[in-house]
């Protein structure tokens, strides 16, 4: 078995009572790409919320690597590399593709680094190489309020690609997108996720089994199966859940 | 958020015009035209009078340029600017006062009495020594450096503290506004060591140089003017840098920032003290040259008049605020030397238009008139 | 300090905490529920001191064997008054400024420099009483040294009546209900047939009104001149901010502590730096509760 990068134990949140998430585990390998799925308030994005920051957890620890990340604030856990791309898309509309990319640039991310901040053709080079990955190398000066839903579902993702996480949680990654861009967006996740680990929310299951290796089915807050696709499709209590009502 | 995106770029951002039209030439030439005008134009047409008036509005322009940094790029409406205005003042004006009371030999025969010299308003308060806090501000460079130092750690440590709790928005507006309010309310109720409503003012010297001849007039106002042309410098190189990319995405999503890596505690608790140290500067020329520090620069209502002036010129244009600030003194000076009593409709109904039908302040409209101009 | 004094200064907490609770609650629908900063909201209160006062005027020229009872009606004419008001404030200007909470807050500060200017025309620059009426003239002999004026005993049941009031109306009418919906979820409100517009308009200048009988309430304790809203407006956003925005009871409670701290600590201090002292407390406060002392722990 592979290192783990992620170890979440008894995670557990609950909002004025109701528990979103309810003492789950959840590991996540080096390298892995891993598709959580589930029905509607099945807690998977409170699950994403929880591992980045943007929701503290009422009980339990979420390990990375050798770090604690709920005791972590968003742009530390950002900084020691959880990447995070949102259910909307959410890019800086009012500055172009390029400053997108170069906004999420590892470096020089305090107040007098940034001040200081000198775009070196390393970093111009680094820029369009990502875009050109992400398919919006023709984009570049656009800005981004004027991309279509699925380009700034492809930015996001460049974006995060930019900050050179380790592990990357992405949330509905092709929703709004065509079949086409469907295809090249499994590619691109297919390829990056050599040299890091990848969490991907999605509803849509031919996409999911595109890129799927490994399958977590979650259901009100709490964990209920995990394996590849075909064994947690015949899984008996999975099926109950997107059927039985 | 929508509405943002529909902006005009700012005036000054890396926009070639298409075609040279004295408008697009204007912007381009911004600062160096604001610079010819506050150098050459004004001081070779203006009796002295009237330049003395310039200088005044020219120090209110500070705090408006902080404005457009802090409110038009960092999100962050201050109405508590005369609180940093009100430091600068105040530190200089301590600093002229102990000099004026220092040479007052003829001396009051209760200054004698008490045998140092005092200001005049500590006697006539019975304040018998001078107060600890004011024995530093003997000292030139004291107080120089305490006009750029304390406004920046006071402005820090508050908007820091606040931002990193997350308080921001509206309610980070109304806590400015409440300092600014409580900063007025002591220097009035503490007559004794602040020179309570009254200000403190009748100042001779600084350092030796009587303030009161044209020479050194001349040479405040140009002091001023440079100050200023090296504030919106600051402001035009903070903006274009890297930092100031980061700070727009704050504005507009902070949220998302978090996870691009950035602290925006850090970021917009900056902006806030770079503004407070641009104010402070005004604040301590205005003393200078209108011999007064006085708590009517520090409340609640010049603080949110200051916004006005940037919100005039346009909240997105540094240079704007200058304008601003120059037209809307110019205003209030007309209003009240020929009707007085309408001046409140004029700038309460300035506040209501220009928020209603001019967001973008002059720079706005003329971006507007420029955008249509290249289209024809 | 002994009993009686303790008493007597107490009762003048509650007098400050009838002015704030009213324009407070006031300000809690305008901006804990609907979310506008009015910084015009003082002027109200002074619009509707103003309106009492006038009314004073006219029973007193028309109908001085009526002067008994000009007060109530000056209660209703301030409430009417500032609520047509706010209405039309709400169709003429806040509406267009909903997304943009900061501008309006310039928007209404211009607005509050305008209707000052209209008071020194309308009524003088100087600060102008009112007659307190025969029936509330004296005081309640409560024991050897402690007198509690009636004038101020009538208000303070004018405030309880007046908040229990606001609290039936938005918990236990139908248009509570739509006013609370709306703030909550517009476009589904919307969908669900709620007229927005109109409910917006009308929680506005049901906000409005409050600060007038707030001003009402105001004649009773002090004259009213010019510049008298702005200065209760930091200490009223103040006491919305504490309270918790969203919590009307928070915003009653914070009113009732703010007024009795301010009316404890002018004993020992100056008025002003009272004032100024309770306002920094507040801010220290606020920092370690930036929601506010009541604010309900819901995620979101």
């Amino acid at each position: 078995m592979a290192a783990l990068i992620l170890q979440v134990d008894g995670l557990t949140v609950s909002f004025d009572g109701f528990k979103a998430v309810d003492g789950l585990d959840f590991y996540v390998e080096q390298d892995e790409l891993r598709c959580v799925i589930g029905p509607n308030g099945a807690g998977k994005t409170t699950l994403l919320d929880m591992i980045c920051g943007k929701t503290k957890p009422s009980s339990g620890t979420i390990k990375f690597r050798n770090l604690e990340l709920s005791e972590m604030i968003e742009y530390q856990i950002t900084r020691a590399g959880v990447g995070r791309k949102f259910q909307n898309p959410s890019v800086y509309e009012d500055l172009t593709v390029f400053e997108n990319l170069e906004i999420s640039y590892p470096k020089k991310r305090n107040v007098f680094g940034s001040l200081f901040f000198r775009r070196t053709d390393e970093i111009a080079g680094r820029i369009e190489t990502q875009a050109e990955q992400i398919f919006l190398r023709d984009q570049l000066r656009t800005k981004a309020g004027l991309l279509s839903h699925g380009q700034k579902q492809w930015l996001e993702i460049g974006m995060l690609l930019m900050q050179e996480p380790e592990l990357l949680l992405l949330d509905e990654p092709v929703a709004g997108m065509s079949p086409r861009e469907r295809e090249l967006t499994a590619e691109l996740l297919n390829k990056i996720t050599a040299g890091r680990s990848l969490v991907v929310i999605e509803h849509d299951m031919t996409f999911v089994r595109m890129i799927a290796r490994k399958v977590t089915v979650l259901h009100q807050g709490k964990l209920l199966a995990e394996g590849t696709m075909d064994e947690v499709q015949a899984d008996e209590r999975v099926i109950e859940t997107y059927l039985g009502h | 958020m929508a509405n943002r995106i529909a902006e005009p770029p700012p005036p000054g951002a890396a926009t070639p015009a298409p075609r040279a039209s004295p408008i697009a030439l204007l912007f381009k030439l911004g600062l160096p035209i604001l610079a010819a005008l506050l150098l050459i134009a004004i001081p070779s047409f203006l009796g002295d009078f009237r330049l003395g008036l310039a200088a005044k509005y020219l120090c209110l322009a500070f705090p408006a340029v902080a404005i457009v940094l802090i409110w038009g790029y960092g999100g962050i409406l201050s109405l508590g600017q005369g609180i940093f205005f009100g430091l600068g003042g105040y530190m200089m004006a301590m600093f002229l006062k102990l000099e004026a009371a220092a040479q007052d030999n003829t001396g009051s025969a209760l200054s004698q009495f008490y045998g140092s010299n005092l200001p005049d308003f500590m006697v006539w308060n019975s304040v018998e020594a001078l107060p600890w806090w004011w024995l530093p501000f003997h000292h030139l460079w004291f107080t120089l450096g305490a006009i750029v130092i304390i406004p920046a750690v006071v402005a820090f440590a508050l908007a820091y503290a606040n931002f990193r709790k997350r308080v921001g928005g509206v309610y980070f507006s109304i806590i400015t506004l409440a300092l600014a309010s409580i900063m007025a309310i002591v220097i009035i109720g503490q007559q004794g060591v602040t020179g309570g409503a009254n200000g403190i003012t009748d100042f001779k010297t600084f350092v030796g140089i009587d303030l009161d001849t044209e020479s050194a007039k001349r040479g405040m106002y140009f002091t001023t003017v440079v100050l200023l042309l090296l504030s919106v410098l600051a402001g035009m190189f903070i903006i274009r840098s890297g930092f100031g990319k980061v700070l727009v995405a704050i504005r507009d999503r902070e949220d998302r920032v978090r996870f691009s890596g950035y602290d925006p505690a850090m970021f917009k608790a900056f902006i806030f003290a770079v503004g407070a140290v641009i104010s402070a500067i005004g604040g301590a020329m205005f003393t200078m040259q209108v011999g007064l520090a006085s708590p009517s620069l520090v409340g609640i209502v010049p603080s949110i008049e200051m916004v006005i002036y940037a919100a005039v010129g346009g909240r997105l244009s540094l240079v704007g605020a200058v304008y601003g600030a120059l037209i809307v003194g110019y205003a209030k000076t007309t209003f009240s030397e020929n009707f007085a009593e309408h001046w409140f409709y004029f700038i309460g109904g300035l506040f209501i238009l220009v928020t209603m039908f001019l967001p973008q302040g002059i720079a706005g409209l003329l971006d507007r008139f420029r955008a249509s101009r290249d289209r024809n | 300090m002994t009993f009686d004094i303790f008493v007597m200064q107490a009762f003048n907490g509650l007098s400050l905490f009838t002015v704030l609770v009213l324009m407070a609650l006031g300000l809690a629908i305008v901006f804990g529920l609907m979310g506008v900063i009015n910084m015009a909201h003082g002027e109200l209160m002074a619009m509707g001191a103003y309106t009492t006062y006038a009314t004073a005027q006219l029973f007193a020229k028309f109908m001085p064997s009526f002067m008994g009872i000009y007060f109530l009606v000056g209660i209703v004419f301030a409430f009417a008054v500032t609520f047509i008001f706010g209405f039309l404030l709400e169709r003429g200007l806040i509406r267009f400024l909903y997304q943009r909470p900061l501008d309006t807050m310039l928007a209404t500060w211009g607005l509050s420099l305008v209707l000052q200017q209209v008071f020194r025309h309308l009524f003088g620059p100087k600060e102008v009483g009112v007659p307190t009426v025969s029936w509330l003239q004296g005081a309640w002999q409560v024991s050897g040294d402690i007198q509690l004026p009636l004038s101020r005993i009538f208000i303070v049941g004018l405030t309880l009546a007046v908040s229990v009031a606001v609290y039936l109306l938005l918990f236990k009418t139908r248009w509570g209900l739509r006013i609370r919906a709306v703030t909550q979820n517009r476009a589904m409100s919307g969908a669900a047939g709620i007229n927005t517009e109109r409910v917006d308009a009308m929680s506005f200048a049901l906000g409005c009104g409050l600060a007038g009988i707030a001003g009402s309430s105001f004649t009773m304790l002090a004259s009213t001149g010019p510049v008298t809203g702005q200065q209760y407006i930091v200490d009223t956003f103040i006491v919305v901010v504490f309270g918790g925005v969203e919590s009307l009871l928070g915003t009653f409670a914070s009113a009732f502590l703010i007024g009795q701290m301010q009316s404890t600590l002018e004993y020992l201090l100056s008025g002003s730096m009272a004032k100024a002292t309770i306002l920094l407390l507040v801010i220290v406060a606020l920092y370690f509760r930036p929601n506010g002392l009541f604010a309900a722990k819901v995620r979101r």
